[in-house]
């Protein structure tokens, strides 16, 4: 437990050094704003629509492989671990794990979830 | 000390928890949401379970919330249209499941349900070992089947994912 | 409060200043020496105007931001806007508190460990932290309200998860050998051989997605001047936009440390102090970005996206079974 509060105090000299940051940019530059400066850049024309436009469904898609795959990491890293206690036993459970994911993954890979066409 | 820290970050993550209900932009309820699991995650450090906080922000804050983040964004939620949803008559019912639930909470703490023998494993043999030494040696000794089984969810799940994006099969 | 804890907590504390203020002072040469390399690979001369052979020039940089004018685009959402950059910048800075930086030393009679903090999960911490990076760019994109901003930040967030699992996979081999998440224990079952003897593989896998992980050229995709003008920082100004590169070049160095404690031995080497050697060889891996960016052009997004998905991550997964078949053949 005790480990964990230089964590805490790292934090919270990382977080005020960062906000000072912010506050002296605000402090020290001056101030002109007008119409044209604060308008969003857009090659020098006055922006079109809206900027919070819908986008492409593939983001979504690659967030949800992601995490289906960050789930199988996340096991990996306890057997990691205890895999010199668990020794072939272990080596052919996760033989098993990795293989069904893997038939999931050649399964993503065939129905053209990697794409990016 | 360790008590005061408890009450700060439950107090803490329930004010995220609320202003995650009550915020009107989805883009802020996604970041409170991600501040309640790093508040919690900080409670699972105070409960000496390091391997379940380091997971809790790996995958809930760190993975699922970005999906959240992309779900939002694609569909552009507006104020407007989210509003204008909203079913009125929900509200009696929702009212009524909520009191519900909470004298049920209240009454498992209460009771003296939740107070077990205290195991075998004691903090100080599992920060011995080590947290995430002691879970990977029970995980794939005596929990092996629902282990394994988990791989067959992530098919089914990635099954899922694919069948939702793809307008074409 | 009884004396133990806090003899704890002023030596934690003096560390913290110590290692807070050499990232510090790294960050601002990186600055200098970043385009000074990079100017002489390129037959150029690089800055030369403020100080000798422009020594000063990011003391220049740093005090002409400071006192540019803060702008805050109209429609931008304000809190997010000034938010961004301090998620970007803490998560890169809270991640060397467990990098072991040198060996125990005898301070007043007092055992030292040169590392922040050594928790029995620091190997799980690097990406708890690292994997929280991604909002302050995705906020970025999307509180600019600026079309190449959101792009820039959407396909930064794709990008580095994409990138996170091979990075994560190839660290798995190393843990594998050494049985623990400890940082510590990692350098110190280095001592006679350095992991990337055993692990070539994964060393590769994890130089190619750490490049990648912080958005360095090859990989720079989301600042893409070309097609995107800067990506997720098109409408920064001012400090707000000097840390968003303070926390590009945290990254690299937390990377760069990663590499040197996982596959490069650590602080472990002959003659020298230990410190010497982690410094040695954390400055060889910054070198090897900046001759990197200087050497190889840009990826398109298809194939960025591709070579994570298609090569590394079945690649990482390769590695982690052959080390395990290995080791249960070896008893």
């Amino acid at each position: 437990m005790i480990q964990y509060l230089p964590i805490l105090i790292l934090f919270i000299i990382a977080a005020g050094f960062a906000i000072t940051n912010i506050g002296l940019s605000a402090v020290l530059g001056r101030r002109k704003p007008t119409a044209e400066k604060l308008s969003p850049y857009e090659c020098g024309i006055d922006p079109v629509g809206t900027a919070r436009e819908r986008f492409s469904v593939k983001f979504y898609l690659i967030a949800m492989i992601f995490v289906i795959f960050d789930i199988e990491v996340v096991f990996l890293y306890p057997w990691a671990v205890a895999f010199k206690e668990l020794k072939l036993f272990g080596f052919i459970e996760m033989l098993i794990f990795v293989g069904i994911l893997l038939v999931c993954y050649l399964y993503i890979w065939k129905r053209g979830g990697l794409e990016w066409d | 000390m360790e008590a005061y820290l408890f009450y700060i970050m439950a107090a803490v993550s329930v004010t995220a928890a609320v202003y995650l209900v009550f915020e009107k932009n989805p883009v802020f309820s996604a970041l409170y949401l991600i501040q309640t699991m790093v508040c919690i995650a900080v409670l699972y450090i105070l409960l000496e379970a390091q391997f379940i906080a380091a997971v809790q922000i790996i995958v809930y804050a760190g993975a699922i919330m970005v999906l959240f983040l992309f779900v939002i964004m694609l569909l552009n939620l507006n104020i407007k249209e989210e509003t204008k949803n909203a079913l009125p008559f929900q509200k009696i019912p929702a009212i009524f499941m909520g009191i519900v639930l909470f004298t049920a909470i209240c009454a498992v703490i209460k009771s003296k349900l939740l107070q077990g023998k205290q195991g075998e494993y004691t903090t100080a043999y599992v920060n011995s070992v080590g947290n995430t030494k002691l879970i990977g040696n029970l995980l794939f000794t005596d929990y092996l089947l629902p282990f394994e089984i988990t791989s067959i969810l992530l098919f089914v799940a990635a099954i899922g994912a694919i069948m939702l994006a793809k307008r074409k099969l | 409060m009884n004396k133990d804890l806090l003899v704890y907590i002023v030596v934690a504390s003096i560390k913290i200043f110590l290692v807070f203020s050499a990232v510090q002072i790294m960050i601002i040469s990186m600055i200098w020496l970043e385009r000074k390399i990079m100017a002489h690979m390129q037959v150029r001369l690089g800055p030369m105007r403020v100080g000798p052979h422009g020594l000063l020039q990011p003391i220049a940089d740093g005090i002409k931001l400071l006192f540019k004018e803060d702008i805050i685009p109209q429609k931008a959402n304000k809190l997010l806007f000034l938010l961004a950059p301090v998620m970007t910048l803490v998560p890169a800075l809270i991640t060397f508190a467990v990098i072991p930086f040198g060996d125990k030393v005898k301070i007043l009679g007092h055992s030292v460990n040169l590392v922040i903090t050594d928790i029995n999960v620091g190997f799980l911490y690097i990406f708890a932290v690292s994997s929280l990076g991604i909002y302050g760019i995705v906020m970025a994109g999307w509180a600019s309200n600026n079309k190449y901003s959101l792009l820039g930040g959407i396909r930064s967030s794709a990008q580095m998860i994409s990138y996170e699992l091979p990075l994560g996979l190839s660290l798995i081999g190393v843990v594998m050998l050494t049985s623990s998440l400890s940082l510590v224990d990692v350098v110190n079952a280095q001592a006679k051989l350095w992991n990337i003897i055993i692990q070539p593989i994964g060393f590769f896998v994890y130089a190619t997605s750490a490049i990648a992980e912080v958005n360095r050229c090859p990989f720079d995709l989301p600042e893409a001047e070309s097609e995107l003008v800067a990506g997720y920082h098109t409408e920064y100004s001012s400090m707000k936009f000097a840390m968003f590169f303070m926390a590009e070049y945290a990254n690299m160095i937390t990377v760069s440390a990663i590499a040197v404690t996982f596959f490069l031995g650590g602080w472990h080497g002959p003659f020298l102090p230990p410190v010497v050697w982690f410094m040695l060889k954390l400055s060889a891996c910054l070198f090897f970005f900046i001759w990197i960016r200087s050497t190889y052009p840009r990826l398109r997004y298809d194939q960025l996206m591709h070579f994570s998905w298609k090569f590394l991550l079945p690649l990482s997964l390769f590695n982690i079974l052959i080390t395990g078949l290995i080791m249960v053949l070896k008893g």
